[in-house]
């Protein structure tokens, strides 16, 4: 019979290796799951991971990194810091299309006016956008206790209606011929957040960089991050070192929605291109897992982000080469977070193999 | 536009419905969380229940196993939760999400083949005259047998969680695990049981959305019904009672929003399509002051040390 035990600590090893084991385990039952669709699982294994980076195309796919994994990076960020103090924010989604909203409705209101301050108008914009639907569960948190699990999900649906109608009318390209979606960015300079298109580089990535810095600062060097870890880890302890929980929670839930709101902005003036209906792809749930894979630390987020962008391109071949469908990488990735809680049991506890004792 | 265009006698059935969804799965995650289990996977095990029922239904041609497959899947992948919040003990929260990522992701999976057909009908329930009776009839009587079975759920629920012993050991071990723990009641073992009838109940909302309601199947055709369930067993203060009130003052949002869009009120679609979730915000915010009534243990974790 095997006895937990609980670990006075938790433990660092199992902690760092949990995330590995769970790629593992997601690859084996992953290759299973290709297997009964099929295909090869060997071939599918190899076309999602391994010809991203180093197949014959991966000249092409290798810039699609940076892209798919900015957003991921930044959105990830921002949710880290408040699954660390217990603040479930699980509607980065919308917080990312209201902050593409505001950022692309300032760029177009400008348009075509070639100025240099566009472009970071745009950016500040996004944030707040994003910044503003946090808020909104924030607030209600604050003020009357509302759970803002629920509520920041149910604006997500909201954004995504709000989304439609904004691309279908208030931001829709009046010379578009009269189908949605808003002019593209990529047409407009002063709007654009390419910095070199061919290696996949644009100002969001930079700013995912910046953010796990200052993630990575905030959390180690700074009070602020004290707080937000002790109010996640003992919330009694934090109120005796005077940690205001408000506070606390309006700066984890706005930083998460700024952060998510210049994910979208930089999306909607790069590679996206434009406002339309179908412009968010989930981002703001994969970053879910992506957070805690990379174990609500930044630097591991950035490993994290890596790997599920690796999962987004190389599900994306294999629709293409092995008629994969796409709902097979969604499922592959909720099942990576799966495996990744069940195997933390090893970092929290001790599996003993208990002796009955005789009396 | 012309309001006298909407029957109110067509609204309200319409609206019972509409709000079936929601109350299977509400009624459902009430009894998890009576039990001390938050599972913020309803969203996930509605979807794959969506889709197993009307997968079976298309098979074999009977709703009645597409039915009984619906409740199969559902409690299939509560099972998954199950394992992880009772057996590895992880976070209730982040499991409950990974569920919704999981089903989602399987149901597309498993749609992929099925876009576009047509599940076959379920009869409605034939009282013969009863059903032509004027207002009454069309409120009360000629509705489907899911319907019924939701209403008399709601009742089941509410009677054993109020007077049987089952429903005092249940309450008991949502209440203070570890002093049900201690007089001998066996903690995960009830939890699970609890897990794997919301899994059911949230199985079977879904196939009412993809075999009666819309009839067909698309891709997240559960579009938040979930966790509005969710929303309404918080502010229905876990009461069975007050969840049945709730989901058809939402099923009532639902349709008329339909009905305002249908006779073309001056409101974009849009607007009107987000009240249902603008509404559960506002009701959120109204009833959240009242935590009292939430069981003491809710989304904590048991680890019996000893």
């Amino acid at each position: 019979m095997i006895r937990l035990e609980k670990r006075p600590q938790p433990s660092r090893a199992w902690s760092m290796a949990t995330p590995l084991l769970a790629v593992v385990a997601t690859m084996v039952f992953g290759g299973l799951l290709f297997a009964a669709l099929g295909k090869n699982p060997f071939v599918a294994i190899q076309t999602i991971f391994w010809d991203p980076l180093f197949g014959e195309y991966s000249f092409f796919y290798r810039p699609q990194l940076l892209v798919k994994g900015a957003p991921l990076v930044l959105i990830a960020i921002g949710l880290s810091l408040g699954f660390r103090a217990g603040i479930w924010n699980i509607g980065a989604e919308g917080q990312y299309i209201m902050g593409a909203l505001a950022g692309a409705g300032v760029g177009l209101a400008f348009y075509p006016l070639d100025a240099w301050y566009v472009f970071p108008l745009m950016v500040i914009a996004g944030a707040l956008g994003g910044w503003a639907w946090a808020m909104i569960p924030g607030l209600l948190k604050v003020k009357f206790g509302t759970n803002e699990i629920l509520v920041s999900l149910m604006l997500v649906y909201v954004a995504e209606l709000i989304l439609g109608s904004m691309s279908t009318r208030l931001l829709k390209n009046p010379e578009g011929y009269g189908f949605p979606g808003s002019r593209n960015f990529n047409d407009y300079p002063a709007g654009n957040s390419w910095i070199a298109q061919d290696l996949g580089m644009h100002w969001g990535v930079a700013a995912a960089l910046i953010a796990v810095i200052f993630a990575y600062v905030l959390l180690n060097r700074h009070m602020l991050g004290f707080h937000i870890r002790l109010s996640g880890e003992a919330p009694r302890a934090a109120r005796f070192a005077g940690v205001n929980p408000a506070r606390l929670i309006l700066l984890c839930l706005g930083l998460a929605g700024a952060l998510a709101g210049m994910a979208g902005l930089f999306e909607v003036a790069g590679p996206a291109g434009q406002i339309n209906i179908d412009f968010n792809v989930g981002y703001g749930f994969t970053a879910i897992i992506v957070a805690f894979l990379g174990r609500l630390n930044p630097l591991g987020i950035l490993l994290a982000a890596a790997l599920m962008a690796l999962t987004y391109i190389g599900g994306e071949i294999a629709q293409d080469n092995l008629g994969l469908p796409a709902a097979a990488i969604q499922m592959f990735q909720g099942m990576l977070l799966f495996f990744l809680l069940a195997l933390d049991l090893l970092t929290n506890y001790r599996l003993r193999l208990a002796v009955k004792e005789r009396t | 536009m012309d309001l006298s265009d909407i029957d109110p006698i067509k609204l309200i059935a319409t609206l019972m419905v509409a709000a079936t969804p929601l109350l299977l799965a509400a009624i459902g995650e009430l009894v998890v969380e009576k039990a001390g289990v938050l599972n913020l996977g309803v969203e996930g095990m509605m979807i794959t229940g969506a889709i197993s029922g009307f997968a079976v239904a298309v098979e074999t041609g009977s709703p009645w196993l597409g039915f009984l497959a619906a409740a199969a899947g559902g409690a299939l992948l509560s099972v998954l939760f199950a394992i992880l919040t009772q057996v590895a003990l992880a976070n209730h929260v982040a499991s409950g999400l990974a569920l919704t990522l999981f089903g989602l992701g399987l149901s597309a999976l498993i749609g992929q083949s099925y876009g576009g057909q047509k599940p076959p009908p379920m009869a409605e329930v034939d009282l013969g005259p009863l059903n032509d009776l004027p207002v009454v009839g069309p409120i009360l009587f000629g509705h489907d047998p899911i319907l019924y079975l939701s209403l008399g759920l709601v009742a089941a629920v509410w009677a054993v969680l109020k007077y049987s012993r089952m429903g005092l050991v249940l309450r008991a071990v949502g209440e203070n695990h570890d002093a049900a723990h201690a007089l001998g009641y066996k903690v995960v073992r009830i939890r699970v049981l609890a897990i794997l009838f919301g899994g059911a109940c949230a199985g079977l909302g879904g196939a009412y959305i993809s075999l009666i309601r819309v009839p067909q199947w698309t891709d997240g055709m559960t579009a938040g019904v979930g966790w509005i369930a969710l929303a309404l067993v918080v502010f229905a203060s876990w009461k069975p009672w007050r969840v049945l009130a709730g989901a058809y003052l939402f099923g009532g949002v639902t349709v008329l929003q339909f009905n305002l869009q249908g006779v073309g009120i001056a409101i974009p679609v849009e607007y009107l399509s987000m009240s249902p979730y603008v509404i559960t915000i506002i009701v959120l915010v109204l009833l959240s002051r009242d935590k009292s009534s939430a069981p003491g243990s809710l989304g904590r974790i048991f680890h019996a040390s000893s």
